[in-house]
């Protein structure tokens, strides 16, 4: 086995680099590291197989050993009680007003703060983009106690706004709309003020319009933050009523492996993924373009 | 001097009421948060506001030297970061250069199954392992044994994953693995796509093997996409949370404890804001030197 150097295919069109194809060792060397990473993409996915699988499952039947790989006498009545005996459409609801809220947020606040910080000069500028870079570093942990003692003395326990209100600023979001703010050309803005357009309009007619894959972008990624926040969430949710799906789900599982109802504790978690897995499926480029603008510039 | 300064305020209030909506919030609960923490640390501070009371660098000396348990905490964080970092580079790594030259759609599949886990939110992996780890009926104890494993680590006998020590943590580390590779694999996708051909074109007429030119093109080209994943990765993990609570609690025998999950119990649940506090600047410490440290080691490598 010839390891040759990265293998130019024939018939490729000149110039068209994402076709080129370079290649590290030799072939069945390369068949063999491919083999590995499907393996690992497969060890990834089973766990999500097996809880779908797991939710159709009767106690008697998820406790078997040997496990049921696929379940001989699959029943609805996990879905049942998550469904019907438990309040999880209010779980679902309160995630998704607590998620789309901080997206909402995020997305007017970076918008408008990346105009500022990418295409304008004011005094403070480079100290006030620090300031929110910064927290972007830090585990949001570090706060979570005097933040906790805040919510206290607004008595904001169990609400929307007490879940929502730490994540108005997106951090990433400014810093990436700081990067995409800096690609718009300064002759395109120069030009509206010339015609006379205030800054207001030229903030609600060019910038919103031109920023709109960032924007998508940030939605996106604000509201996987929002829908995974799952500390913050189980601290300022003491009633039932107002828990968040992940953190409602979570509490079917109640550590303490034993007793534990399986089948209702998987339907759960599959209850609790299919909004986000539907998201990820529909906006896919938006995620990869979220993920790569930050990085490659900055 | 200063009315040039007052000119070029009045210039940029435009400016500034485009980033007050991002920085009034900011500074209520960020900044005002941050300040307060630093401050509690050096109290006693408990539920009742009236009993606070200042104790100087008690709380700091309490957790190093007496506190049973936060040594260890630090010790099982450093743990995860070192195994769950560098082990996730190399496989994005692996993956990534594997999979750059296969076709738009499989590229595709691959990059979706490795982002899965992480859409799919850490509380839902978390709940999902504990069932596949589970001594009696698990899945993972079921595989082992189908492939002779059991019989080969430990005489036959199903393991505790969860629950032996000696597993544990390790246990832990896979989930929070699993779904810290989906973010690496795309940046690095992204920074492959980046290197200029020509570069390898240029290698293999001057006589390199595809070995050289990834360690002199690939790798070096790679390095501003690693260090930022590096420290991304690094802070992320040193959150570890999700995971112990809901699959060990700390267990067996303190094991699986870690900083933020010991700011939980400690400052939330056992609601010690002073004691607490101490513990969450603790943790800012180790952040910031390890995130200073890496910029500087690999931006030395840079230049």
């Amino acid at each position: 086995m010839a390891a040759t150097a990265y293998e130019t295919s024939g018939g490729m069109l000149p110039g068209d680099q994402m076709l080129r194809r370079r290649y590290l060792v030799g072939r069945w060397l390369r068949y063999l590291a491919l083999t590995i990473v499907v393996v690992l993409a497969l060890i990834l996915l089973i766990p999500i197989v097996w809880m779908i699988l797991g939710s159709f499952k009767i106690q008697r039947v998820a406790l078997a050993y040997p496990p049921e790989l696929i379940p001989s006498n699959p029943v609805m009545d996990n879905w049942e009680r998550l469904l019907i005996g438990r309040p999880s459409m209010r779980w679902l609801l309160n995630s998704l007003v607590v998620a789309g809220g901080i997206a909402i947020f995020g997305v007017i606040t970076s918008t408008c703060a990346g105009y500022a910080f990418g295409k304008k000069d004011f005094p403070g500028r480079t100290l006030f983009f620090w300031m929110i870079l910064m927290t972007m570093m830090l585990p949001r942990q570090i706060y979570i106690i005097p933040l906790f003692v805040l919510m206290k003395s607004l008595g904001w326990f169990n609400s929307y706004q007490g879940m929502i209100a730490p994540y108005i600023v997106y951090p990433f979001g400014v810093f990436l709309m700081r990067q995409y703010m800096q690609s718009i050309p300064d002759e395109l803005l120069e030009a509206a003020r010339m015609d006379g357009a205030s800054e207001l309009q030229l903030f609600r007619h060019m910038i919103v319009p031109l920023s709109r894959p960032a924007i998508g972008a940030i939605a996106i990624f604000a509201f996987m933050a929002g829908w995974n926040d799952y500390l913050w969430q189980l601290v300022l949710a003491t009633d039932e009523l107002w828990l968040t799906l992940p953190v409602g789900v979570a509490k079917l599982t109640a550590s303490g492996v034993g007793s534990i109802d399986i089948g209702v504790s998987m339907a759960g978690a599959t209850f609790a993924v299919i909004p986000m897995l539907l998201i990820f499926l529909l906006f896919q480029n938006y995620f990869i373009k979220g993920i790569t603008v930050g990085a490659l510039k900055g | 001097m200063l009315q040039r300064f007052t000119t070029n305020v009045w210039k940029g209030r435009w400016a500034y009421f485009f980033i007050a909506p991002a920085m009034i919030p900011f500074a209520i609960f960020t900044a005002y948060p941050l300040v307060q923490g630093l401050l509690l640390s050096f109290y006693k501070a408990g539920v009742n506001r009236d009993k606070w009371k200042y104790i100087g660098l008690k709380n700091y000396t309490n957790l190093l030297t007496r506190d049973p348990v936060f040594p260890t905490a630090i010790k099982n964080t450093f743990l995860f970061v070192l195994g769950v970092v560098p082990a996730a580079m190399v496989i994005c790594l692996f993956v990534a250069v594997l999979i750059y030259p296969l076709s738009q759609r499989k590229q595709t599949f691959f990059r979706a199954a490795f982002y899965m886990p992480v859409v799919s939110a850490g509380v839902v992996l978390a709940m999902v392992w504990v069932y596949i780890y589970s001594q009696e009926y698990g899945l993972l104890n079921y595989i082992f044994e189908s492939l002779g494993l059991l019989n080969l680590l430990n005489d036959g006998e199903k393991i505790g994953w969860l629950a032996q020590t000696n597993t544990a943590l390790l246990s832990l580390a896979i989930v929070v693995l699993s779904w810290s590779l989906g973010q690496p694999l795309i940046l690095f996708l992204a920074g492959l796509g980046a290197i200029p051909e020509p570069l390898y074109d240029a290698a293999k007429i001057d006589g390199a093997n595809s070995w050289q030119s990834f360690w002199k093109i690939t790798l070096p080209l790679l390095r501003p996409t690693m260090l930022f994943v590096l420290v991304v990765l690094t802070i992320a993990v040193f959150q570890v949370f999700v995971v112990v609570q809901l699959m060990t609690l700390g267990g067996p025998a303190n094991a699986t404890q870690t900083i933020v999950y010991r700011i939980w119990v400690t400052g939330i649940v056992g609601s010690k804001f002073g004691y607490g506090s101490a513990m969450a600047v603790i943790l800012l410490s180790i952040v910031s030197v390890v995130a200073i440290v890496q910029f500087k080691l690999l931006d030395r490598q840079l230049t």
